[in-house]
């Protein structure tokens, strides 16, 4: 079964890699404006350590980033569900200030806060906030009101009930959000880099492609893509970790 | 004898899109100590607005609501509702799940679990202690919440329905272990039911409410003799009981 599940997609990126390594010889199309793939692995091979070097400022930033979004989110729900007041205030702003296109702020937070490591977390902050927010929101309103309401016959307190309902009634929803946040953590950490950074892979990117060094350039990318695989990977086996209950119901379907 | 539960003339009614809409109109009952009364009525007549009301999750318009013969008793403390789903918490196991009316009393939680512990083999459950809620049969699932319920600890049980969605020949077992848990524990029960076999079988006196907007419209005293047997269903007195609360529940009286 899971043999079957990885021959199709690796099946699709070896023909794809093929095609373009083919199309890269046979067309012979200069390096500077598309290298072949066969090059950018050796590039990448090649510049392994200095990749490595950079990656680090940048996954620091993705992952603090990402935990300071959760943790906000995770109070910022909960004391919407707490307060219908606050919920109504709250819940139109966070909305808004998706519409708020983060790029072009992003400048502002390097003058604020200067070129170290803090303004690359605020925007993987801004950037994973939303999607955790809103599923946490959603998944906490989903909670079975007759389960609440037999809580509280039970005699048990509304943050009580936030803790052994509506929390965990939320978790499904919760990690959903989590993924599509993780898979926006790197890229949010490098647009950030873009804009001014003494180390980072978007610092790397940068310099590679003003030096016309698009090898380079998608070697970064390679390196990103998989470090957002590892942080999505890292969320299923906490989700997995975090609802057993969910999984073994899942399993016996 | 303690009045468990007494209402007087309790009356309720909800407004739907400006038009006021009757859904108890005077409805007086009382559960006695250590007694097992059933409810019985149409489909829809306010049994859960009773429900709510007498757990406190619904204020009445009129009448008096008393619990334990006193007024201003918080409903939590009296009661113990087990709703027609089972509403267990899935993402706690089974143990944590029946044990959970006990958190909210901040007792010792090792010595309820041991408590709990003990009374799984009467509940059918030795060996599921640490499974999921979604790992069990619906007969197992009803009689883990009943589990809940029983092991709250209060002297009053309401039972919404809980064998309304099991299959026949499961439902005449659970009756009859329900009947034996029963006199395990002794608390009151107030049974709500739509089988009018259900609700002679089980209890000691029977209310028979009437459609929307309900009122008692009969009130008998089931004088089967204890323990009940399943053959009884077919004795010349079952039958006339029987066909006592079919003619009210057809005619909406006695």
């Amino acid at each position: 079964m899971l043999r079957n599940k990885l021959m199709a997609p690796l099946g699709f990126i070896l023909a794809f890699l093929l095609t373009w390594e083919a199309g890269v010889r046979l067309t012979g199309i200069q390096p500077w404006l598309l290298p072949a793939p066969g090059r950018v692995a050796v590039t990448l091979w090649d510049m392994l350590p200095l990749l490595a070097r950079h990656s680090q400022n940048t996954l620091l930033a993705a992952a603090a980033g990402l935990l300071a979004a959760v943790l906000v989110a995770l109070a910022l729900a909960a004391l919407m569900d707490f307060s219908p007041w606050v919920r109504q205030g709250i819940y139109p702003l966070l909305v808004i200030s998706q519409t708020v296109p983060i790029i072009s702020v992003a400048p502002l937070f390097m003058i604020w806060f200067g070129l170290g490591i803090l303004p690359k977390v605020v925007v993987v902050a801004l950037v994973c906030f939303f999607p955790v927010a809103v599923s946490m929101v959603e998944g906490m309103e989903a909670a079975d009101p007759d389960m609440v309401n037999l809580l509280r016959v039970m005699g048990f307190s509304r943050w009580q009930i936030i803790r052994l309902v509506r929390f965990p009634a939320a978790m499904p929803s919760f990690f959903a959000g989590l993924k599509i946040a993780g898979t926006y953590a790197v890229m949010g950490a490098v647009i950030g880099e873009w804009l001014g950074a003494r180390s980072g892979l978007g610092v790397f990117m940068t310099r590679a492609t003003h030096a016309y060094q698009l090898d380079r350039v998608f070697a970064a990318i390679v390196i990103i893509s998989l470090v957002s695989l590892l942080i999505y990977a890292l969320i299923e086996f906490f989700a997995r970790l975090a609802m057993p209950w969910y999984f073994n119901e899942r399993g016996n379907d | 004898m303690t009045l468990e539960i007494l209402l007087e003339d309790v009356a309720k009614s909800y407004r739907m899109n400006g038009v006021s809409l009757p859904v108890l109109d005077g409805v007086s009952l009382q559960v006695e100590e250590k007694e097992f009364v059933s409810l019985i009525g149409p489909s829809g007549c306010g049994k859960s607005t009773l429900f709510n009301i007498i757990c406190g999750l619904t204020e009445p318009d009129r009448g008096r609501v008393l619990l334990g013969g006193r007024a201003g008793v918080r409903a939590g403390e009296a009661v113990s509702y087990m709703p027609q789903k089972d509403l267990l918490l899935p993402w706690r196991t089974v143990l944590d799940n029946v044990v959970l009316a006990r958190r909210a009393t901040r007792e010792d939680s090792r010595a309820v679990k041991k408590e709990a512990m003990e009374l799984m083999p009467l509940f059918g459950l030795s060996g599921f202690e640490n499974s999921y809620p979604a790992e069990l049969s619906g007969g197992m699932r009803q009689r883990a919440a009943l589990m809940r319920t029983v092991l709250a600890r209060r002297r009053v049980l309401l039972l919404d329905e809980p064998f309304g969605a099991l299959d026949a020949i499961t439902r005449n077992r659970m009756q009859q272990w329900l009947l034996q848990v029963w006199d395990n524990f002794r608390q009151a029960v107030l049974f709500v039911t739509h089988d009018i076999d259900e609700a002679i079988f089980l209890a000691d006196r029977v209310y028979v409410l009437t459609p929307r907007p309900a009122r008692v419209c009969l009130h008998l005293n089931i004088d089967l003799p204890r323990p009940r047997q399943v053959e009884m269903v077919t004795t010349e007195r079952f039958l006339a009981l029987k066909k006592q609360i079919m003619r009210a529940l057809q005619y909406g009286a006695g």
